[in-house]
């Protein structure tokens, strides 16, 4: 049992004394959600038995950890040779290369891909030596096993809690959490210290800590990485902000959708109660903090924090009017604070380092880093932690390296559904909260979806329209109904039945509807329609004037003709689904145009580009 | 109160499986649940959770039986559930073929996949097959953005999915 800063101060020295006595090397095994999926566990198992074999199975510490960010090569295993102070990380690894993988001291080859390391670790004084990733919330994530405490305790886990508790007045921790400009990572960017500090100011019998995991925005996977990761920077940056505004009760709602980080939570809790670093009496201040897990259902609106609380409560996630906010009358009527994963795992670093540390990243008005989950037609997909105010270029083209398979960028979407596009002239600004607002977008969770040439941008709208009609609760019209007529017109857009009066339509309905709805998610849900309407609207006018989708997604628009370039080989007309494609072999094949259903498997197929998309 | 104030759907799901009855029983009964609807209202949506676990679905005995352990109006019970699209009260095939419907998945083809499925199946989205094998529906985003698009079976999920590896992902099911 923990007790007090010293026994804390004891056993972290206990596993550091472990770590130096303990094994020369140790093997990293990213098991996180994309890992497992990959194909993680037989490549565990094989290392397991490769051990065993060579009678290694003491020398050699093998770690389960969550995810190391590097996506677009799982399943991934570090291999760290202390003695040699050396490391490598290997990328798509089989359970035939484990072998080869062990021969430690060994240089990467025989056919295993080694992967780059483009982060660097300031909270460890690593200089960053050019790489653009500075991990401070991921700076656990893939090094350490979240389902051991003792790891976590290795890199000063909970001493951020120690210290506060044993040592400062909560305001003095509000303090230094508006000092240091932390804003909320979910979306929205509010100060945290200001919101903590509106909760601390009311009083009450009870308050609320609650931890928004309702990671809810569709290509963004950050916060999952994070708490199954590096679950207890979580839980140690909620009893921070339960000691800062004088709540003894913690609440993590979480969504059902991520099974592996609610496990990795409840074992979590379960250690650090055990511990004594959760419960009564904290370090022996006098101090409680219990933190509790409640679920989500699959309901988007229930990011928003007055839903979220609904939830919580165990209604249905309807959003309602603020005032009153939560901060003064939230969960149970009570004072509550509601703060995204990122934003409490930034907690604990920004309280060990000081809040000036912290500003020594990122820009005046967002300091420090933020994770930009990378995904869609990039090449490198994965997690990026950088400091705010790196461009989108450096992002994209730097760290993603660049587009799949050659194509040609079109677009970005951030801050997912309720965000906008940025175009590939607007790459070079430097983002950060309010940079983003004035190019149209949002920083949103930190989704970054890449679009190439062959994504058309009204489709996109109409993809992003089904989403928010779909999730929309129905409690306001504008909502409810606005955003259904939006995506009708969206689809007569698609289908080529669009006017010049369906755009005017379509703009000013967004404008109605972004001012009047109840809660932030219609009033960001046209977002997407607007952005790309004013950043591609010649797609549109073509699609309405000319009957055109120069994408060739939206199959109404699009026709497909063979050329003169057709060899008769057959093979369109054998792929065929609905057999439309007419011809002898070694002559030139006609398309049916009137039972062709324009899957564009012809085109696909075709070897010698003989077929056109017109 | 205490006692059931209505009397029991006649889907009869609930008596139907004596064990998993008895498991969700042990579950209400191990939380901390009181006279007051207000507090007892928390706990909702997590038995909801675990009723789902052991049935695969919410049949109205079901949802009556948690609403009348958590002194709650079976309407409430049902409001939740029809809010949340977690939930269902349709039964659902052995195996649950769920395609990612988030924007990255959206990107890298999720649409076609969804069709082939369709093909494959012959039913339509959120149906059920003749002989209770297969569902087929969407699922929102499982944050596996670096494998998209993804499919996810009960609870495997597959990466890069192509629609050439339809066949294989429904034959894997047997």
């Amino acid at each position: 049992m923990i007790r007090t800063s010293e026994d804390l101060k004891r056993e972290t020295e206990r596993t550091r004394q472990a770590r130096r006595t303990g094994a020369a090397t140790q093997v990293l095994v990213s098991m996180g959600t994309c890992g497992i999926a990959a194909g993680t566990q037989p490549v565990l198992d094989a290392i397991r038995t490769t051990l065993k074999e060579r009678g290694l199975e003491e020398k050699v510490d093998v770690v389960q950890t969550g995810c190391m960010g590097i996506c677009h090569s799982e399943p991934c295993i570090e291999v760290i040779d202390r003695v040699n102070g050396r490391d490598f990380i290997y990328g798509q690894v089989t359970p035939q290369q484990v072998p080869a993988l062990l021969d430690v001291g060994a240089e990467p080859s025989k056919g295993l891909q080694s992967v780059p390391r483009t982060w660097h670790y300031p909270d460890d004084g690593e200089p960053s030596n050019g790489r653009p990733q500075a991990r401070i919330v991921l700076r656990n994530s893939g090094r350490i096993d979240p389902e051991r405490l003792d790891d976590y305790l290795e890199k000063d886990g909970y001493q951020a809690l120690a210290n506060v508790l044993t040592s400062m007045k909560p305001d003095a921790v509000t303090d230094v959490v508006t000092k240091s400009g932390l804003r909320g990572r979910g979306g929205g960017g509010f100060p945290t210290g200001k919101k903590w500090a509106f909760a601390a100011n009311v009083s009450a019998p009870e308050k609320f800590v609650v931890c928004n995991a309702d990671e809810g925005d569709p290509g963004a996977f950050m916060d999952r990485a994070i708490l199954e990761s590096d679950p207890h920077s979580v839980l140690e940056g909620m009893a921070i902000a339960g000691f800062a505004i004088g709540s003894h009760r913690g609440v993590i709602y979480i969504r059902a959708e991520y099974p592996l980080a609610v496990k990795r939570l409840f074992a979590a809790i379960d250690q650090a109660k055990r511990a004594g670093l959760l419960g009564k009496n904290l370090f022996g201040s006098g101090f409680d903090f219990d933190i509790e897990i409640k679920y989500g259902a699959g309901a988007f609106v229930c990011g928003e924090e007055t839903a979220l609380i609904h939830s919580v409560e165990g209604y249905r996630g309807e959003p309602t009017i603020k005032p009153p906010f939560p901060a003064v009358a939230g969960l149970w009527k009570r004072p509550t604070i509601v703060n995204n994963v990122e934003t409490l795992a930034n907690v604990p670093t920004i309280i060990r380092r000081g809040a000036a540390w912290f500003r020594g990243f990122g820009t005046p008005n967002s300091p420090g880093t933020k994770v930009f989950a990378l995904a869609g037609k990039v090449n490198k997909v994965g997690l990026a932690e950088v400091p705010m105010g790196m461009t989108l270029r450096q992002i994209i083209f730097g760290i993603g390296e660049g587009i799949k398979n050659g194509r040609n960028f079109k677009a970005v979407q951030t801050g997912g559904p309720s965000g906008g596009c940025i175009r590939e002239d607007e790459l070079d600004t430097p983002i950060d909260y309010d940079t983003l607002r004035n190019l149209g977008s949002m920083m949103g969770s930190g989704g970054m979806i890449v679009m190439d040439e062959d994504d058309c941008m009204v489709n996109i709208a109409k993809f992003f329209l089904e989403f928010t009609l779909d999730e929309s609760c129905g409690k306001c019209t504008p909502c409810r109904i606005g955003n259904k007529r939006l995506f009708e017109m969206l689809s007569k857009i698609c289908d080529g039945k669009g006017s010049s009066e369906t755009l005017q339509r379509l703009e000013s309905l967004s404008l109605t509807i972004k001012d009047t709805s109840l809660c932030g998610l219609g009033q960001t849900s046209p977002n997407p329609v607007l952005a790309t309407m004013r950043k591609f609207a010649d797609e549109y006018r073509e699609h309405v004037h000319d009957r055109h989708c120069r994408s060739g997604v939206c199959t109404a628009l699009v026709r497909y003709v063979i050329n003169e370039r057709c060899v008769g080989c057959m093979l369109c007309a054998r792929n065929c689904p609905v057999n439309c494609i007419a011809g002898e072999r070694k002559k030139s094949h006609v398309i049916d145009e009137v039972k062709c259903i324009r899957c564009g498997v012809c085109f696909e197929k075709c070897k010698f580009h003989a077929i056109d998309r017109a | 109160m205490g006692t059931a104030c209505c009397p029991i759907a006649a889907d009869g799901v609930l008596d139907r499986f004596p064990e998993k009855r008895a498991e969700l029983e042990a579950y209400l009964a191990s939380l901390e649940t009181g006279d007051s609807p207000g507090s007892n209202r928390s706990y909702l949506i997590q038995s909801l959770h675990k009723a789902q676990h052991l049935y695969g679905f919410l049949p109205e005995s079901v949802q009556l039986h948690v609403a009348n352990r958590l002194k709650l109006h079976l309407a409430e019970v049902y409001g939740v559930i029809s809010f949340y699209s977690f939930f269902t009260d349709q039964p659902v095939g052995r195996y649950r073929i769920c395609v990612c419907t988030g924007t990255a998945c959206f990107v890298k083809g999720a649409g076609k996949l969804m069709e082939e499925f369709k093909h494959h199946l012959a039913i339509e989205e959120g149906e059920t097959t003749g002989n209770g094998m297969y569902s087929l529906g969407g699922l929102r985003c499982v944050g596996a953005c670096s494998l998209a698009p993804v499919v996810v079976v009960n609870d495997k999920v597959y990466a890069h999915v192509t629609p050439t590896m339809v066949p294989d992902i429904l034959s894997a099911c047997r």
